[in-house]
């Protein structure tokens, strides 16, 4: 009697679980067709509900570089676009435009000189180390600049030209260049950003030589100490440009490092390709006025002293500063009055 | 011409890796680049599904927009290729392609990755057909010997089609009639702009 008791509870407990079993199963697990087939794969993820969702599609793959398991990436195209449409136009008005702008510039203002004509008399300007470190950097940007151009321009400029084999030699030699440079000209930069930071903090002396256009675009000569307002600007523009393009440069030299994702790649190639272009534009400015724009204006990053009458009417503040100090040198080799 | 494309039917395929096996085999590919893998979406969950992927060879390829060398061409059968020796391995393939495809020998060492490598549809290189030098740089060239990519071919539930464009479509239009159900042609859209309507 227990026997058959027990028998029964063991029946009715098989059939109670065979219920939930079946009451807890997705109804729709085997959607039928309307010819009553059955649809092994309805409950599957479909690719436009997936897009819906996300932007990309990324799953399990078996393979050690996890970067292989996204399928499919359509961001691809939106980075084609940039690289192809955005930034060469970028790049062009901006290196056409600064080019532009200084060639009527110098048609109409010419070159300042220097208006008391020179003293004879010099003043250090940059020392043996901070000339080193500008032409350090100058020198690694200028291979920079052109080797990184030829990345966005070089295939529509220089490729027709040249062929296609000489091209691709130009353009590896161009990109080891790139790369090894980088590093003197982030130590450039750090040297930069060190060595002159206490001379470029903006100030009230900025604000008056602003608004008279300083000694370039206007015409009077607005006192400024070490660096006026303009050479402030060139300061901050290549500590900061320079560490944007230095820290994406070296997400870009060694992709996917640290688990950076392809958008992380795709972002750090765009803001390295805009902040590059624009760079270049602001260095023809700042070769312009460091060359043929200004009388006297070489020599201070070339033998590293100037004319005591340039000083004057560029940096008078810093001249008396530096008189103060007994620092204004007559020129060698002549006779000193006796008393 | 035949416009060359692939076909994933996904509700076919079940994961075995053949086609990634085949390709690798038969390009002698090196270890740790792979012109075709299979991508598992949310596995082991309801929902799992497996798509095999390579180079789709788009219309209008990215890459090739991209390449500051120029180095890829599309042959007349409409398959993207691309030649070594103008590579300079920068590595902007891999950011504009929608799918993976471009693959690189070595990562790291500043960003020298080496020649560029991936999915050539089974046929080879600018070089001379079926030559020795065809073979060490892009692997073995079907197509001219009129055979189509063995990913395709050796695919054991027939889940990867490759060939013609229409003519894959008519096959896969075909078994979506008789069976009742298919998920589309994955990628299409993407690669080609198009979609199969079924």
């Amino acid at each position: 009697m227990t026997a058959f008791l027990a028998r029964i509870r063991a029946a009715v407990g098989v059939l109670v679980l065979l219920a939930a079993v079946i009451a807890a199963a997705p109804s729709g697990a085997q959607q039928k067709n309307p010819d009553g087939s059955v649809n092994p794969t309805a409950s599957a993820v479909r690719e436009e509900q997936l897009f819906k969702e996300m932007d990309r599609i990324t799953g399990r793959c078996t393979l050690p570089d996890q970067k292989a398991c996204t399928l499919e990436q359509p961001a691809g195209r939106d980075w084609r676009y940039f690289s192809q449409v955005t930034l060469p136009w970028i790049g062009a008005i901006a290196i056409l435009g600064m080019l532009a702008v200084l060639v009527l510039f110098y048609l109409f203002r010419g070159m300042v000189r220097i208006e008391a004509g020179r003293s004879g008399r010099t003043v250090v300007r940059f020392n043996a180390f901070e000339r080193f470190v500008h032409w350090m950097t100058a020198a690694c940007f200028i291979v920079l600049a052109l080797s990184g151009l030829n990345i966005t321009f070089g295939k529509d400029l220089l490729l027709p030209l040249i062929g296609p084999d000489a091209f691709t030699t130009w353009a590896q030699w161009a990109k080891y260049a790139h790369n090894y440079l980088s590093f003197p000209f982030t130590i450039g930069v750090v040297l930069i950003l060190l060595m002159w930071i206490g001379g470029n903090i903006p100030n009230r002396t900025d604000v008056a030589w602003v608004k008279e256009g300083g000694g370039i675009v206007g015409h009077g000569h607005p006192p400024a100490k070490r660096f006026n307002a303009g050479q402030k600007l060139i300061y901050w523009i290549v500590v900061i440009g320079g560490a944007a393009v230095a820290i994406t440069g070296y997400i870009l030299m060694f992709p996917f490092w640290g688990g950076t994702s392809i958008v992380g790649m795709q972002t750090a190639a765009v803001i390295h390709g805009i902040v590059g272009v624009l760079f270049v534009a602001a260095m023809l400015g700042h070769i312009y006025i460091g060359t043929i724009g200004m009388e006297g204006a070489f020599e201070a990053m070339g033998t590293g002293t100037v004319d005591e009458n340039w000083a004057k009417q560029h940096h008078s503040l810093w001249l008396e500063e530096e008189k103060a100090k007994g620092k204004v040198e007559a020129p060698a080799g002549r006779m000193q009055p006796a008393e | 011409m035949a416009r060359m494309k692939f076909l994933c039917d996904a509700d076919r395929c079940i994961e075995c890796n053949a086609c990634v096996t085949a390709c690798k085999n038969e390009h002698e590919v090196p270890w740790g680049i792979n012109r075709r893998r299979v991508i598992t979406i949310n596995d082991g969950k309801p929902g799992e599904r497996s798509v095999s992927m390579a180079c789709m060879h788009c219309t209008d390829a990215p890459c090739a927009a991209v390449c500051p060398t120029n180095c890829f061409y599309t042959t007349a059968d409409a398959v993207v290729l691309h030649s070594k020796d103008l590579c300079i391995g920068c590595g902007y393939c891999f950011y504009a392609c929608p799918f993976g495809a471009p693959q690189y020998p070595r990562v790291g060492n500043f960003g020298s990755r080496g020649k560029m490598d991936k999915c050539t549809f089974c046929a080879g290189g600018p070089e001379a057909d079926n030559t020795q030098a065809e073979f060490v740089k892009y692997g073995t060239n079907r197509l001219a010997e009129g055979k189509l990519p063995l990913c395709a071919e050796m695919c054991s539930t027939k889940s990867l089609l490759a060939g013609d464009g229409e003519i894959i479509a008519q096959i896969y239009k075909e078994r979506v009639v008789k069976r009742g159900y298919g998920s589309g042609a994955w990628g299409w859209r993407t690669a080609y702009r198009e979609t199969i309507a079924t």
